[in-house]
């Protein structure tokens, strides 16, 4: 029971960084109708301008956590956000309207690109981060196994949770969500309107590169350990929960998230580590089978 | 893009603002370095390489304006120029087979290494082909099938003894049993859904591999792998009656085993390049491309959607197999590292870059983006960022590959060639 409920609080918090990420999955694809690989990059180097902002700072004589992980985090928001405003810039405006496999193919190249330019830039090995947070909740003592709930993970799902509701309303409230939702729909349509795609769909990356960040920041608070490979398996773990809870679905992104996060984490508890993805991955396929298009997807139909 | 003629005023305020961009882009990543050291993260300033960077970003940005203002008026049209690439694609087939025939003839050891591989990446791009490019379905993890044939060949021949023609076919069958095992499931999902499972079983199997120790023998893999031969004959120097040099009354050289090996990749991926040309032409073929142009009409029309959806899957696993086995032969040692995501993009991204469907456009990205990159290994650390460029910069010149036009497999009276505008790339 103690047990279980700690596997509970680890594949809650490791779904909350999932469901971030993967809502810049979701987001792109349901404007733009392509998997957007270089989004699980863009999340490493959020990670990275992170630390070097946090480094910065501590070099500066900031001493206080808060602000210091405030100003990192803005900065490196910032930054990212013009990396997601430059890739789609660079790499997928120029084939919007092509074929579908093009800018797929663009993206794989990008993700390359971002991968090897930190490798390159910051070198390849483990960069490391002193716990800023530390402590924990005792919550319950059961024959010598203590549940523990850090406040780490606690800040993780705060943050998280605050985030999300702060993107819910800015989607379903704003004229910007409101021309984001209307590219969704139709996105000829939507320029004939009178909405200015290109530019919504620039900012769709920028917000995307900007939760990626916070997911970066999260990730290298919780595990205190970042280097450039990091973004491939959190990206193809944020895809797959992206599509698990139906792709083009903003909850289903957090729920897909979280599912994958408790898969992973239980796995991981009750039967063998070194098999989590192949757990993870294997729950996807079995979904998919039964229901086609995830879990709160809407199905796809298809005109004659 | 934009009509409007180019002032140079205009063009250095483009060039700034995109120097500006570049600068938010690299001030941090190349502009500081972090350096781990005992009493936690040390940051050092690279002003000189951020400069040099952004200098670099700005003269380039002005050249591109500069070029696209002046160019030569009367540029050929896209579609011009690639009808002219398809036409000349007649003549440039032949001759790059003979190319490729007489390779060993005129080079060193070097280049024929260099050859081996840009061949295998060809047949991968074939094999490949005719799961994306025929019957549109959009595989991700094609690299799981060149693991099954790869580990196939290793584990067969190191517990049973038997030679490479032997368990070359086991090798590519148990390979397609694969395919069609890994088929049957994602028979129901289209586009992207296929995309993410195929990737999700490359992954699975990869994770397999590792940690299954007592049967893959794990990260450290599979080793002592042997080699093939020739009718029997074997490729040392050792001097006995059965080796090649022996038996022909030659000295021995290290060459000839890579010339051998050279060879049967080459015969491997022309067999590959048949079949697949000879099964568009059969019904089953011509039923692949009818699937990738409209799964609806198909089904109206009575052709069985699961059968043809497996058989694709299942040829593609073949000569993935086949290539697999080649590339445990040729390493004499196989482990999971060789089999990541990393290299379904790259046979993905070859057989996109060739142009969807087209022989020959495979054939030439493998050779560019292979080869060219084999052109960098003195930079070994900036070859995957060069290739990363590279695919992005040839994605965004020609999306639809390099060899954009496609013969029709079946044609009442003259065969004209299809504008690959026209031709559907498949949803699911």
């Amino acid at each position: 029971m103690a047990y279980a409920l700690q596997q509970l609080i680890n594949g809650v918090t490791l779904g909350m960084i999932y469901g971030l990420i993967a809502v810049g999955y979701t987001m792109v694809y349901g404007i733009i109708g392509m998997i957007n690989f270089a989004h699980g990059d863009v999340f490493m180097v959020g990670a990275f301008l992170t630390l070097i902002g946090l480094t910065l700072l501590g070099g500066f004589g900031i001493t206080s956590v808060p602000i210091a992980l405030a100003l990192a985090f803005i900065a490196a928001a910032a930054i990212a956000a013009v990396y997601g405003w430059t890739i789609e810039r660079v790499a997928y405006r120029p084939l919007r309207g092509s074929f579908r496999l093009a800018p797929l193919i663009s993206a794989i190249g990008m993700s390359i690109v971002l991968q090897n330019f930190v490798q390159v830039s910051q070198g390849a090995r483990d960069l490391n981060l002193q716990p800023l947070i530390p402590g924990s909740i005792r919550l319950m003592n059961q024959g010598g196994f203590a549940v523990e709930l850090s406040w780490m993970q606690v800040l993780i799902s705060v943050v998280t949770l605050a985030i999300l509701a702060v993107f819910t309303w800015l989607v379903t409230r704003t004229p910007l969500g409101r021309a984001m939702r209307a590219c969704e729909q139709d996105l000829k349509m939507a320029s004939l309107l009178g909405i200015d795609t290109d530019k919504t769909i620039s900012l769709t990356f920028v917000i995307g590169a900007a939760l990626a960040t916070v997911a970066g920041l999260l990730f290298l608070l919780y595990y205190g350990s970042i280097n450039f490979f990091i973004g491939f398996s959190a990206g193809i773990k944020a895809f797959t929960a992206a599509v698990l809870g139906g792709i083009g679905s903003l909850p289903g992104a957090v729920l897909g998230g979280l599912a994958i996060g408790l898969i992973e984490s239980f796995w991981s508890g009750y039967a063998s580590v070194p098999y989590k993805n192949v757990a993870a991955f294997s729950v996807l396929a079995i979904v998919l089978i039964f229901l086609p298009s995830g879990l709160l997807g809407r199905a796809d139909v298809e005109k004659v | 893009m934009s009509a409007r003629p180019l002032t140079p005023t205009a063009a250095l305020r483009d060039a700034a603002l995109s120097t500006l961009v570049a600068f938010g882009l690299f001030c941090a990543l190349i502009g500081l370095k972090l350096t781990p050291t005992d009493a936690g993260m040390k940051l050092t300033d690279r002003p000189a390489a951020l400069a040099i960077i952004l200098g670099a970003v700005f003269v380039g940005r002005l050249l591109m304006l500069g070029w696209r203002a002046w160019r030569p008026a009367g540029t050929p049209s896209p579609r011009l120029l690639a009808e002219g690439v398809t036409r000349a694609g007649r003549y440039v087939g032949p001759v790059f087979l003979l190319l490729a025939l007489t390779l060993p003839l005129y080079s060193g050891r070097y280049v024929i290494d260099v050859g081996i591989l840009v061949l295998t990446y060809v047949m991968l791009g074939w094999g490949l082909n005719i799961v994306v490019g025929l019957a549109g379905l959009l595989d991700l993890g094609y690299v799981a099938f060149y693991a099954v044939g790869a580990y196939s060949y290793a584990l067969i021949s190191t517990t049973f003894h038997v030679g490479f023609w032997t368990a070359l076919p086991v090798a590519g069958l148990l390979a397609a049993c694969w395919g069609v095992m890994l088929g049957f499931p994602v028979l129901r999902l289209r586009g992207d859904y296929l995309a993410i499972v195929t990737l999700a079983f490359g992954e699975i199997i990869r994770v397999v591999l590792i940690n299954w120790t007592n049967f893959t023998g794990g990260p450290n893999g599979v080793s002592d792998i042997p080699r093939p031969t020739l009718f029997g004959l074997k490729f040392t120097g050792s001097g006995d009656p059965d080796t090649f040099a022996a038996f022909f009354h030659v000295p021995y050289s290290v060459t000839q085993r890579f010339v051998f090996l050279y060879y049967v990749i080459l015969g491997l991926a022309l067999l590959t390049n048949w079949v697949s040309l000879r099964l568009r032409r059969l019904p089953l073929g011509r039923a692949w491309e009818a699937l990738r142009e409209d799964e609806i009409a198909c089904r109206a029309l009575g052709i069985n959607v699961t059968i043809t959806k497996l058989t694709a899957f299942a040829m593609g696993a073949l000569f993935g197999g086949f290539a697999g086995a080649f590339f445990a032969t040729r390493q004499g040692f196989v482990s999971p590292e060789s089999f990541t995501f990393i290299e379904s993009a790259l046979v993905l991204s070859i057989v996109v870059l060739g142009g969807l469907g087209s022989q020959l456009g495979v054939a030439l990205a493998a050779l560019v983006m292979i080869g060219g990159t084999e052109l960098f290994r003195d930079f070994a650390e900036y070859r995957m960022l060069i290739f990363g460029v590279a695919l992005v910069v040839m994605m965004v010149l020609r999306p639809r590959g390099l060899v954009s036009g496609r013969t029709p497999s079946i044609a009442l009276g003259a065969r004209k060639q299809i504008a690959a505008e026209l031709v559907a790339q498949g949803r699911g």
